[in-house]
């Protein structure tokens, strides 16, 4: 038995370099022969700073303690934390559900197959979803609920900085998809005890991943958006768009910002205005062509639809929820609608439904069913001839498994490209792209390699699965990927795994693909070339 | 000795019963929790088939919303009785854990036959008609339950042995649950083959609770029997096995919970409750802002420029 399958729940605790290690020969095989290279080893100053001591890659960084004083302060202040994720007044939003998981879990482990990452990893036991929970589960017994012979009735577990440390990081081994608790014969969510853990580091310890925290949610409340774009770069960037696109395509459009009482206030991921914009210039194009009543807007937050709190904390989640729900209520638009973006889809729509307070209760709704009913009405006259290539269909978690939109953006494909197929499996039952929870934005350390050997492995598998009558370069493929963070996600696995050029494979959202059969656009809006 | 054994009977249901009220209460008395449900959602209606929801149409608030209680149903009879979710995530473990759960139901049958003939002793002396086809099921059903609950743990015992995976999640409690389970039937199968073949004696046991007459029983095996049975009885809701009624809230209110808050005062009520509950979470970018309540840090933006106001409302 390999010892990395073999790793023990104490372990964790083991005053060790690091818990344990993938190698590269443990790697779930690829229906394709892509070289694969051992962990670069962290830099020496990097471990010095920080407690890399789960596995070859840092994510959350937790300052290494240097003094006896440091390391009891780091456990102290953890359990301080604990206590206040099963308080009913610092934890309303989810107690209930962590309750429910720490006491009924028959720890069958029925959630380990479903794990992409489990079976990425050849099965490495720290990834197993029931590993992290155990761990926790043993110190909140232990320590927290203070349950009598806990030791024998629910495990033992030692608590010192290293299973502190080692469980903060393992905490971001997860893409918080779910598809264990989907599962779980009980009900139990091993994902959602991954984000609770996070919530700790942020709320109590101050610690959270850079990208999600200084670089995240803090930037979208101090500038508006992550990119550090403020309204006046925005607008200035859309018009730029409009322009170029409007010249590009030969359809005259204009994207409206700020527009008291249109109909539709349409919150876009900034991230597509600077990485994406025929996205932006789709979304416009259709929406103008449709003759909808619409409006971006220029408020603080308000033109990026990011809610960066989903990942791992509850009042950066709550602050920006509200900021984009008065923003829509300034304006008086009807309804907020989401682009292209899973996280802001599932943030707004579904968790805030239970934060909003009266008076900031806009309905809120995603763009697909819209899209959808564009599309069937013929407001748009459509050619499915141009996009007459093999496409595919990645489901974003947060738009599926957690809000249930499978079949809009299925109707259209159908209709408008002629050689559409299914990943398998699909629709709720999907893999994460393996960027999800925040992976797609962060490119420090070994974290890119990470995302490509692990957490995208099984998504890779699934593409070119989904091609498996027309592999290689030729024919040019697409994967219709409608979500701002998968597609950061599958940019950077084709490009890591070359597969524009052995693959003739493309990424892009679902709106492109429209437009892309419009009659009324010139042709070609759909590029492979390496840059749009 | 009978006398010990019926107090204990009523003791141990006594206790049964508290632990899921307690249980059920302490969920329930919980504060309002977010929306985190997982689809399908099965009271989808047509959409569950493909996992599919309500905010597949435009302006869907606007439109009534269908609920169905046989999809619930379907899907929950799937879960309960054939254990579905195990089947096709972890087929070697169905094998011990369907048997275990039927063995289980086949008891819980056993235990309502036992009072539907108690029920007959004391109301026709045990003379009505249909008593002779409740007796004869109860022979049926009781030792099959008994066989199939013993099978079903030996199983789930060698699982956890043999199984690196489940070894490292298993702790005393599993192994003594499962021991426990064996002894109750083995020592239940034992009385049946020695000592009340025809479950009459339990039968009268049954009759002498219901009536509070307390009817001297004659055997040291049988007292065993009931006396590691209601003891296990009242064990069940106390441990991780409280899940065969926990399941209900984990199913319909969390996982199936998609109940939207349009035209809901009682949600609003509740979010008016919760943000104005104190926040005590020691961050900077929490604390320190002379904000106390979740209503007053969420409105409160810690990175807006001061030409903007600290305030987001």
């Amino acid at each position: 038995m390999s010892p990395r399958k073999n790793l023990k729940i104490k372990d964790i605790s083991k005053n060790t370099e690091k818990l344990t290690s993938v190698a590269v020969e443990d790697l779930m095989p690829l229906p394709a022969d892509f070289e694969e290279e051992e962990w670069a080893e962290l830099p020496a100053d990097l471990k010095e700073q920080y407690a890399c001591i789960l596995d070859d890659v840092m994510v959350l960084p937790i300052p290494k303690p240097k003094t006896k004083e440091e390391e009891e302060e780091l456990v102290n202040k953890f359990i301080s934390g604990m206590r206040k994720l099963f308080s009913k007044k610092d934890n309303w939003t989810f107690l209930s559900l962590l309750e429910t998981t720490m006491e009924q879990c028959a720890k069958c482990n029925t959630c380990s197959e479903a794990c992409h990452l489990f079976e990425a990893s050849g099965e490495n036991e720290m990834y197993r979803p029931n590993y992290r929970t155990e761990v926790f589960r043993r110190i909140y017994k232990k320590y927290v609920k203070k349950q009598p012979l806990a030791k024998w009735r629910s495990g033992d577990i030692d608590l010192n900085w290293q299973t502190v440390a080692r469980l903060g990081e393992l905490a971001y081994r997860c893409n918080v998809c779910r598809r264990c608790a989907q599962a779980c014969p009980i009900g139990a969510d091993n994902a959602l005890v991954a984000r609770e853990i996070r919530k700790i580091f942020s709320q109590e310890m101050g610690i959270a991943p850079p990208e999600l925290h200084e670089k995240g949610s803090m930037l979208q409340l101090e500038f508006g958006s992550s990119t550090k774009m403020n309204s006046l770069v925005v607008k200035d960037n859309v018009e730029f768009i409009d322009e170029e696109f409007s010249e590009e395509t030969g359809y005259e459009f204009k994207t409206p910002f700020d527009v008291e009482g249109a109909d539709i206030l349409l919150i876009h991921n900034a991230g597509e205005i600077m990485a994406w914009p025929e996205n932006i210039a789709a979304f416009s194009i259709i929406f103008e062509a449709a003759g909808l009543s619409w409006t971006l807007s220029s408020d603080l937050a308000a033109y990026d639809s990011i809610n960066y709190g989903v990942f791992y904390d509850d009042v950066q989640f709550a602050r920006t929820a509200l900021i984009h729900a008065q923003a829509a209520a300034k304006l008086g638009v009807k309804k907020i609608v989401l682009g292209e973006c899973g996280h802001a889809h599932k943030a707004l729509t579904v968790i805030a439904d239970r934060v909003l307070p009266e008076g900031l209760k806009i309905p809120r709704e995603s763009c697909f069913p819209i899209l959808r009913d564009i599309v069937k009405s013929g407001k748009l006259k459509l050619d499915p001839s141009r996009n007459n290539f093999p496409v595919t269909l990645h489901d974003p978690c947060n738009l599926t498994r957690l809000m249930g939109i499978i079949s809009p953006q299925r109707e259209i494909l159908k209709m408008i490209a002629p050689q559409f197929r299914e990943m398998h499996p699909h629709g709720p039952h999907n893999y994460c792209c393996g960027g999800g929870s925040g992976y797609a934005i962060m490119s420090r350390n070994n974290i890119p390699e990470w995302r490509f050997k692990i957490t995208g492995r099984k998504k890779i598998e699934q593409t070119l699965n989904a091609f498996s009558d027309c592999r290689g370069p030729e024919p040019k493929k697409y994967v219709c990927a409608p979500c701002s963070n998968c597609k950061g996600q599958y940019r950077d696995m084709i490009e890591r795994y070359d597969l524009l050029e052995k693959e003739g494979l493309a990424y892009g959202g679902l709106v492109e693909l429209i437009v892309n059969a419009m009659v009324d656009v010139n042709p070609g809006y759909i590029k492979w070339e390496e840059d749009y | 000795m009978s006398l010990f054994v019926y107090l204990l009977t009523y003791l141990c249901i006594v206790v049964f019963l508290a632990a899921v009220v307690k249980r059920s209460l302490g969920y329930l008395t919980n504060p309002q929790h977010v929306r985190w449900e997982i689809y399908p959602v099965a009271h989808d209606g047509k959409r569950a088939s493909y996992g599919g929801s309500y905010l597949e149409e435009v302006d869907w608030w606007k439109k009534p919303r269908k609920k169905s209680l046989v999809g619930e149903l379907k899907v929950i009879f799937s879960e309960v009785f054939f254990q579905k979710a195990v089947w096709e995530n972890n087929r070697s473990l169905w094998f011990a854990t369907f048997p275990f759960h039927w063995g289980l139901y086949f008891v819980v049958v056993f235990l309502a036959l036992l009072i539907v003939g108690a029920v007959g002793n004391l109301v026709s002396a045990g003379n009505a008609a249909w008593m002779a086809l409740v007796v004869s099921a109860t022979r049926i059903v009781g030792p099959i339950g008994f066989f199939l609950v013993i099978l079903g743990a030996l199983g789930l015992v060698y699982k956890r042995c043999s199984n690196n995976g489940l070894k490292n999640y298993t702790n005393f409690t599993h192994f003594f649950n499962l021991a426990l389970f064996i002894v109750v039937m083995v020592v239940a199968l034992a009385v049946w083959r020695t000592t009340d073949g025809d479950f009459s004696m339990a039968r009268s046991f049954v009759a002498g609770l219901i009536s509070f007459q307390m009817t001297p029983l004659g055997s040291s095996l049988f007292f065993l029997q009931v006396a590691l049975a209601v003891l296990t009885i009242a064990y069940i809701p106390l441990t991780h096995m409280s899940h065969f009624f926990m399941k209900y809230f984990l199913y319909h209110h969390i996982r199936w919970g998609d109940e939207p808050n349009i035209g809901t005062p009682e949600v609003d009520k509740k979010i008016g409750i919760v943000l104005n509950y104190p926040v005590t979470w020691a961050a900077p970018h929490i604390a320190g802002h002379g904000r106390e309540t979740w209503a007053e840090v969420a409105t409160f933006n810690p990175a807006a420029k001061p030409e903007t106001g600290k305030e987001s409302h």
